[in-house]
């Protein structure tokens, strides 16, 4: 009951927000995004090439099914968020998406990718599905691991992505491993993250949005689709300015 | 080792550690003062705190001891199992031989099985629940999770052979092959009592060195690795079987205790830093890179040592007959590591209930609060109710010739 009742609501008041500007709902979480990582060839492609060419690699939660998701879903969201705020660059957002893919698999895609693409940056979002098959936490790690040595060998920067925040499979699948070891990674490897599940969990204990509501729309997946490219804009801008302030460190 | 302290304190009868319980001795604490009360209130706190951790985004799980340290509530539970087996098992094998000794303990490794099994029924039905009431476009990805559904025969199986194992289903599967494995490692403990060690911590240098691990389905392998965790399980019967009374001028010594104080304070500090990250600058790079990831599923070596020290500050500072143990307030969680298997199944069903009142009315603190407290409240009435059932069987005609049950001795799951 409580759930159809915020359901309908959520789509009464997402037909006029939805999508139209940059929502504020999304900032109660800007807090948990934080860039302390430095994003180098992104830099530079901005400052010199000005030309940003981005690929999305995921799986099912980069996305959103049915007509038109794509286009509600954050990759696509990113491009047109990028394209704003950076008028003079030429920002391009590429998707590799496909569902019930492991990080494993996704990584045997990389070097096609890095040679079709050359993109300066990936988006690497994982860890539902490994969750959900049970893939051996110390073997995802590695697979992470060592798909950013690949991509950073490639030329591109690297943004991590992990879960969704999904109270009602919360019981179910076993995701707390999978994230701690992105988090791992992100600090070993120094690439920064988007800690998704933190960010998301923020929303519904603020009640920001409720993730419990069952629903078929596509309303409110699409605004928490829109907020989480509003942050994932916000954390590029960070890695490019502490790239800027400290153009030494690192590689 | 958890009664180590009691000997020195208390040291009334060095002859014998471990007075044999009368058969008739009903599993009232009050009713047995030379047990180890000790034992069954760790034990029962253990599951408490599993009960806790358990239910998703609960706020009371924040004062789990997982959120202070690197071990939690599995290594207590793990080794006071390991502890009371030997305790129970070693007393019959003393008396009665392998064979008799063996054949309880792999029945009591089906009633565990047979356990496991209840729990994963309960389990599909909240996922076969959830998939039929449950839907939104945002969760695309989660709801791979029922296509175990669409596969019955498989995962009914893959269940029955413990390859399939829901979150949370992880400790049982656990402690049946531990106790699968026991008879021959209980029939050294008895003869060997220091080899037995030593091999059991040699099979976990192995397991370390060549990522041994017993397959899962669908794909890795168990959380809580068998060949790894039996170290535990095998330190804990080590001590019950005098390994304890070796050791204990040791594990008193001031040198020991000023250490375990010292790392528990050292891994306090360094849970913290998972908790607020600007904490993590004073974490150097050359021990981060030593200590991380601590690796649950093998039983990390720091994991091992955050538990030891425990132990060594609990044996310290509670003496075996401390007053406090028969007091009113410790007699619930006393009761319930009486009953142990009963007690952690009704745990995890109590967990998956919880999260089912979350989704299906409301997540607010104080209802996360209620409902926790409601399931230790509920734990506790369980384990007066088949304390009661014990005592009207054990005083029904013929049952006083019955061997005594392992609950006597502290219970076994």
């Amino acid at each position: 009951m409580r759930t159809l009742c915020v359901a309908t609501l959520f789509v009464l008041a997402c037909m006029g927000a939805a999508l139209a500007a940059e929502s504020p709902d999304c900032a109660v979480a800007a807090h948990l995004v934080n860039a302390e990582y430095r994003l180098p060839r992104v830099a530079a492609a901005i400052a010199q090439a000005h030309n940003l060419d981005i690929v999305v690699i995921g799986a099912g939660s980069s996305t959103l099914i049915g007509p038109g998701g794509a286009d509600l879903a954050y990759p696509a969201r990113l491009q047109q968020i990028l394209s704003k705020r950076l008028p003079d660059v030429k920002t391009k957002v590429v998707t590799n998406v496909k569902s019930r893919r492991s990080a494993a698999e996704m990584a045997e895609t990389f070097e096609k990718i890095l040679m079709e693409e050359k993109p300066a940056l990936i988006i690497w979002q994982s860890g539902t599905v490994d969750a959900i098959t049970g893939v051996d936490p110390e073997d995802y790690r590695a697979t992470l691991d060592e798909g950013v040595e690949t991509l950073h060998a490639g030329g591109a920067d690297v943004v991590l992505m992990n879960q969704q925040y999904s109270p009602r499979t919360e019981s179910m699948i076993a995701i707390q491993a999978y994230a701690d070891n992105m988090r791992l990674v992100s600090q070993q490897r120094e690439v920064p993250l988007l800690d998704r599940l933190a960010i998301m969990k923020h929303w519904s204990e603020l009640g920001t949005f409720d993730l419990y509501a069952a629903t078929r729309k596509v309303e409110m997946a699409a605004r928490i689709h829109d907020c989480i490219a509003q942050l994932l804009a916000d954390l590029i801008h960070d890695g490019v300015k502490l790239a800027r302030a400290q153009p030494k460190a690192g590689q | 080792m958890l009664n180590r302290r009691a000997q020195i304190r208390s040291a009334p009868d060095p002859s014998d550690p471990h007075p044999p319980i009368p058969p008739a001795a009903p599993a009232a604490p009050a009713a047995a003062p030379q047990r180890d009360l000790r034992l069954d209130l760790f034990r029962g706190i253990a599951l408490w705190l599993i009960f806790l951790d358990h239910i998703p985004s609960n706020v009371v799980s924040w004062a789990t001891i997982r959120n202070f340290g690197f071990s939690d509530a599995a290594e207590i539970f793990i080794f006071i199992s390991g502890y009371t087996a030997a305790f129970v098992y070693g007393r019959a094998m003393r008396e009665r031989g392998f064979i008799i000794a063996g054949a309880r303990i792999l029945k009591r490794a089906w009633q565990i099985y047979v356990a496991h099994m209840f729990l994963f029924v309960i389990y599909m039905a909240e996922i076969a629940y959830v998939s039929s009431s449950f839907e939104n476009p945002l969760y695309h990805e989660e709801m791979g999770i029922f296509d175990f559904l669409k596969q019955p025969d498989v995962t009914l199986i893959q269940a029955l052979l413990l390859k399939f194992k829901p979150v949370n289903m992880d400790v049982l599967p656990l402690y049946i092959v531990l106790l699968l494995g026991f008879p021959p490692a209980l029939w050294l403990l008895l003869r060997q009592p220091t080899l037995a060690l030593v091999s059991s911590a040699v099979l976990y240098a192995l397991t370390w060195h060549f990522g041994w691990n017993l397959p899962a389905y669908p794909s890795g392998s168990w959380w809580f690795n068998p060949f790894a965790w039996q170290l535990l399980f095998v330190l804990g019967a080590w001590c019950a079987l005098g390994g304890a009374e070796r050791i204990g001028r040791f594990i008193r010594s001031p040198v020991v205790v000023g250490l375990a104080i010292v790392y528990l304070l050292f891994a306090f500090f360094i849970v913290m830093t998972w908790q607020f990250s600007a904490l993590a600058a004073f974490v150097p790079r050359w021990l981060s890179d030593a200590m991380y990831p601590i690796d649950k599923i093998n039983l990390d070596v720091l994991r091992i040592a955050h538990f030891l020290a425990l132990a060594a500050i609990t044996i310290r500072f509670i003496p075996r007959d401390w007053p406090g143990l028969q007091s009113a307030w410790l007699r619930p969680a006393i009761l319930c590591g009486q009953h142990s298997l009963e007690i952690f199944c009704l745990g995890i069903f109590l967990s998956f209930a919880g999260h089912f009142v979350f989704n299906e009315l409301s997540d607010a603190v104080v209802v996360q609060v209620l409902v926790s407290a409601l399931g230790i409240a509920l734990m506790w009435a369980a384990a007066a109710l088949i304390s009661w059932y014990k005592k009207i069987e054990g005083r029904s005609p013929g049952s006083r010739s019955k061997p005594p049950d392992a609950d006597l001795a502290g219970g076994e799951a």
